[in-house]
């Protein structure tokens, strides 16, 4: 190798070193670039959560200081100064527990709400995983086209917004007489087509061997489902109870319509409800309310990812 | 114990090799031995019994009540009027305004939703930081109560609120958020932030499933990432794209609860939507016009649903082969 040889193999060899330190830089800067885009819509995300939350460590007054202007609280009649524009705080001034006191133990309305909100939520969630899941087993099974039809109805059904539903849903109530019952909200909520389509998705990735392995040695298919199918979709189960949880415990629509009494209506109408007159307690009762769905939230989280990605195709 | 762990290493073998396989073995059974596919067939059959009667009681058979009432001029003398209510629907000056501005509503906050979530994909997709914190924040709405996301986006967006007094720092104009035709923006801020997390994680599932040796090949070819991203990914993301735009679609007809929330009954005519028509319908007691005003409604979402079921079909097929 001659001299201008080995010079123009440095060379190359230099060349290729900083453009690989280039590549590197470039990757470095799109890195940055991206995770201040994250870090950006993290905290458009997070705010209004983070604001609830520091906020019902506030007293009354004041938040009547510092959202005054907007709610305008003034049923006492006494002059309270109000200030003309918004002071949106994150840390209170003095950290007080006096709205959760009252919430908590002062006004047994709110906590009242908060069990209608558990007693109208927990039975549609724990039956419609039950009907759900018999019939997901039933729709997995077996695909003939009768079958694919229904299957079909069900997805059109579970995509309708609750203004097509609602005049049905009403009639059924009123013939049944199930007006101003719980009933009339657990009902449907019980059969909604939800959970089923989400379900038959995930028992249709079961393996058929192992079904008919099952088949080969006696099992019928109650035995199938509950020995093997369950336990297999523990997982996917769970998934959908966090997202059948998290749609019922937002409902507004189906109590107002259906349970004329507001003692019986949930603490999310009921939330509503009170952001005129008592802003100070709503951040509070917002915080208690939003515990439930955070630990689910907290603890599922990955299952709850699942479910989502599993959707990403409406057909079973 | 020991057997459990078997069957869950064979169902994530099976989940490997994908599902293709299974079909054709199902396929296979049926045609060797029909007697027994045929107690398969009424066996599991009484599984989906308990669901479909619930179904039938509380969806269906009320659903035909409601087309009925929809052809007949009131309940009570329940005479016959034909298509007569939904003309009367149709040329109500009032469904009109409602469904130009669900159409409006969600031409605006489809597209972005799409795009906006497809970025936040992309970007988690990347080697990042703190990358599963993020995606918990992004998250982090679906747990918000609705009513409560409301009382934040009153101190917002109020004409007094936080959003009016920055605006005037810098020397614009208030705008009077709730009462103007700037509503539908706040609206779809709104529903932006509920939805975004949720069409995000779609997209990173698909985003997932795109075949890393593909990738690895274009990156010994020194594809630029812009490349890759077109070339490769969008291809496999397609039907991923259109099944987020149907949801988003089909979630911002449900948009109504919030604004609802928000506004109560009579919003400023920007933000009056489908639903407050049906509403207000509802609560003057016009089942007839109702009916009809939910007959069409669901029409639209019939098409809605089966064009994206022959998409899936033409794309399916695309990718997954």
């Amino acid at each position: 190798m001659t001299q201008k040889e080995r010079a123009e193999s440095g060379a190359e060899e230099k060349r290729l070193r900083i453009q690989k330190k280039l590549r590197k830089l470039r990757e470095h800067i799109h890195l940055s670039i991206a995770t201040a885009i994250a870090a950006l819509f993290a905290v458009l995300f997070l705010m209004p959560i983070v604001l609830t939350i520091t906020n019902s460590f506030m007293s009354s007054a004041e938040i009547s200081s510092n959202y005054g202007s907007v709610f305008a609280v003034n049923q006492n009649g006494g002059k309270v100064y109000i200030a003309d524009k918004v002071n949106l705080k994150f840390i209170p001034d003095m950290v007080s527990f006096s709205q959760y006191i009252t919430v908590l133990l002062k006004s047994p309305d709110y906590l009242l709400k908060f069990w209608n909100s558990v007693i109208l939520v927990g039975p549609i969630v724990i039956f419609q995983l039950a009907v759900a899941s018999l019939a997901a087993y039933g729709f997995a099974r077996y695909t003939g086209k009768l079958r694919s039809i229904i299957f079909f109805s069900y997805v059109i059904l579970m995509l309708m917004p609750y203004q097509v539903t609602l005049v049905p849903n009403y009639l059924v109530s009123s013939w049944l007489k199930l007006l101003d019952s719980y009933w009339a909200i657990w009902l449907p909520g019980i059969f909604s087509p939800f959970a089923v389509y989400l379900l038959t998705k995930f028992m249709k990735r079961i393996p058929y061997s192992i079904i008919e392995a099952a088949q080969i040695d006696g099992a019928g298919e109650w035995m199938i489902f509950r020995k093997i199918c369950l336990p297999l979709c523990k997982g996917s189960l769970s998934s959908a109870a966090i997202l059948i949880f998290i749609d019922y415990w937002n409902m507004v629509e189906q109590p107002l319509i259906l349970l004329s009494d507001a003692d019986t209506h949930p603490l999310s109408v009921f939330l509503s409800k009170i952001n005129a007159a008592e802003v100070g307690l709503a951040f509070a009762v917002a915080t208690i309310y939003m515990v439930p769905s955070l630990l689910v939230f907290l603890y599922g989280e990955e299952s709850l990812v699942d479910a989502i990605a599993n959707q990403g195709g409406v057909k079973g | 114990m020991r057997d459990a762990g078997k069957v869950k290493r064979e169902l994530k073998a099976a989940q490997g090799f994908g599902l293709k396989k299974d079909k054709k073995k199902r396929v296979h059974i049926r045609v060797r031995s029909s007697r027994s596919t045929k107690r398969i067939k009424r066996r599991s059959a009484l599984f989906i019994a308990p669901s479909m009667l619930g179904v039938l009681v509380f969806f269906v058979i009320p659903f035909m009540v409601v087309i009925y009432y929809s052809t007949v001029d009131n309940p009570i003398s329940k005479q016959f009027v034909g298509l007569e209510n939904f003309k009367l629907v149709l040329n109500n000056a009032a469904f009109r305004t409602a469904v130009s501005n669900t159409a409006r509503f969600s031409a605006i906050a489809v597209p972005l939703s799409v795009v906006l979530s497809l970025m936040l994909a992309i970007v988690l997709d990347m080697k990042l930081p703190f990358r599963s914190q993020f995606r918990t924040f992004f998250l982090s709405p679906m747990m918000v109560p609705v009513a409560s996301i409301v009382l934040i986006w009153q101190v917002l967006f109020h004409n007094n609120g936080m959003v009016n007094d920055i605006i005037m720092h810098f020397g614009m104009e208030r705008i009077d958020w709730f009462k103007s035709t700037h509503s539908t923006e706040v609206v779809v801020l709104l529903f932006l932030w509920k939805n975004l997390g949720y069409n995000m994680i779609l997209f990173m599932a698909a985003l997932a499933s795109v075949p890393r040796d593909l990738l690895e090949v274009a990156r010994l070819e020194n594809a630029s990432s812009w490349q890759v991203f077109l070339h490769i990914k969008l291809r496999y993301l397609s039907s991923t794209i259109l099944f987020v735009t149907i949801m988003s679609l089909i979630n911002s007809f449900k948009i109504f609860r919030e604004i609802y929330l928000l506004t109560a009954d009579y919003p400023h005519d920007a933000i009056y939507m489908l639903q407050h028509y049906m509403n207000n319908k509802f609560r003057n007691l016009d089942y007839q016009a109702l009916s009809a005003a939910a007959i069409l409604m669901s029409l639209v979402m019939i098409v809605i649903i089966g064009f994206l079921f022959l998409v899936e079909d033409y794309f399916g097929k695309d990718v997954e082969g």
